[in-house]
């Protein structure tokens, strides 16, 4: 369990550096770990775990500035997913109380398969054309950023920060989505 | 959207900025701050005439030592809970210390005083009614600019953290506050200014727990 902490940081601190491809991993492999994390504690609304491991994912990138890479990065995605759970409990009037449990349970990998986010698209939907196609075409294998910019009729350096407003946009319209 | 897809967007936005370190976004939030009180403290209440003066006594020093310190505690407290699971605790028990080191020093000095009429005095100055009053008004645009800039970061207790913002925020404005008040006795600053000051962590408190959502 400590490996999946030690391999998580070693791949982010990669990532905060700029290598994609390193932060792709990470970000996938956080990404089971939620799917897990929120399917244990969710088994009343199972089609809400997938639009919450997407909100995460949004969260931890967006915020990411804010984990100091003295502390344990585990440590710090439990307590974004946390927030993320606990706010959506708040906005969906649920009452639910989570203990605080130990961030290694976090690591602990037995996740479903992936499902569909819905209010992920709901979201994009709402967003400008340029933004929706950039973010839909953006692959890190197939369309790079200078790709899917030129299909959006923009320009690499203009593409980039299209998409960076547009992940912001996406994860304040998804926040905001049940309100 | 599959969330494969939507990592493939993030990871492409890998190399984007990933904003300053809190600790250096709330240092410029200090700067400007403590640069809009004085420019509030130059423009609607006039610095003290006997600046000069004071400033080469120990009082003023005192005054600016305590109140500087609970900016510290603030900046401390919100450096820890603007991440996710931060608890400030270190901030809070500085500011707590703090507080009640200056209101234990206030009341030696008031129940020392000569007679009831002096220790009066004491506790109101010249300008009792108006000292809280304005720190917080000296506050006010540096919390809303803490806030702003920490509902960017990730804080996971939004009372409290808008309670810190609220306490450095007061902390640099009452210092600010120094340079035009020439009130000079410890107990007037242990009440007027420590009430200032809690005034504005209490505001941030308040309006932190809808505004440091995300």
């Amino acid at each position: 369990m400590t490996d999946t902490e030690t391999r998580l940081k070693a791949l982010m601190l990669r990532g905060l550096d700029g290598d994609a491809v390193a932060y792709r991993e990470c970000l996938a492999l956080l990404g089971v770990r939620l799917r897990a994390y929120f399917a244990r504690r969710m088994s009343g609304a199972p089609g809400d775990v997938e639009d919450l491991v997407q909100e995460t994912l949004l969260a931890v990138h967006l915020k990411r500035s804010t984990w100091d890479s003295a502390q344990s990065f585990t440590a710090w995605a439990h307590a974004v997913a946390r927030y993320k759970l606990i706010d959506h409990w708040r906005r969906r009037k649920i009452r639910q109380t989570l203990p605080i449990e130990d961030h290694i349970e976090f690591l602990a990998a037995d996740a479903p398969e992936p499902g569909v986010g819905l209010e992920l698209d709901r979201a994009l939907a709402s967003l400008p054309e340029k933004q929706r196609t950039l973010v839909s075409d953006v692959k890190l294998t197939g369309l790079s950023l200078a790709e899917a910019g030129a299909r959006a009729g923009i320009s690499e350096g203009a593409a980039k920060v299209a998409l960076h407003r547009a992940l912001k946009a996406l994860a304040e319209r998804m926040r905001r989505a049940d309100g | 959207m599959r969330t494969d897809d939507l990592i493939d967007a993030l990871a492409s936005d890998a190399a984007s900025a990933s904003g300053a370190t809190p600790r250096r976004r709330l240092a410029l939030v200090g700067g400007l701050g403590a640069l809009s009180a004085l420019l509030l403290v130059m423009s609607w209440l006039h610095l003290r005439h006997d600046l000069m003066q004071a400033m080469s006594g120990s009082m003023f020093w005192m005054k600016v030592g305590y109140t500087g310190l609970l900016g510290l505690a603030g900046y401390v407290a919100i450096e820890r809970l603007a991440r996710p699971a931060g608890s400030g605790r270190r901030g809070w028990t500085l500011a707590g210390a703090l507080l009640a080191l200056c209101l234990l020093a206030g009341a030696i000095q008031a129940l020392t005083s000569a007679d009831p009429r002096e220790a009066l005095t004491l506790v109101r100055g010249h300008s009792w009614n108006v000292c809280s009053r304005n720190i917080m008004i000296l506050s006010l645009p540096m919390l809303a600019l803490g806030l702003w800039a920490v509902r960017g970061m990730a804080p996971t207790r939004p009372v409290l953290a808008g309670a810190a913002v609220g306490l450095f925020a007061g902390g640099v404005g009452a210092t600010v506050y120094c340079l035009h008040c020439p009130e000079h006795t410890i107990t007037f600053v242990s009440l007027w200014y420590s009430l200032g000051v809690v005034g504005a962590a209490g505001l941030g408190a308040l309006v932190g727990r809808w505004a440091l959502r995300w």
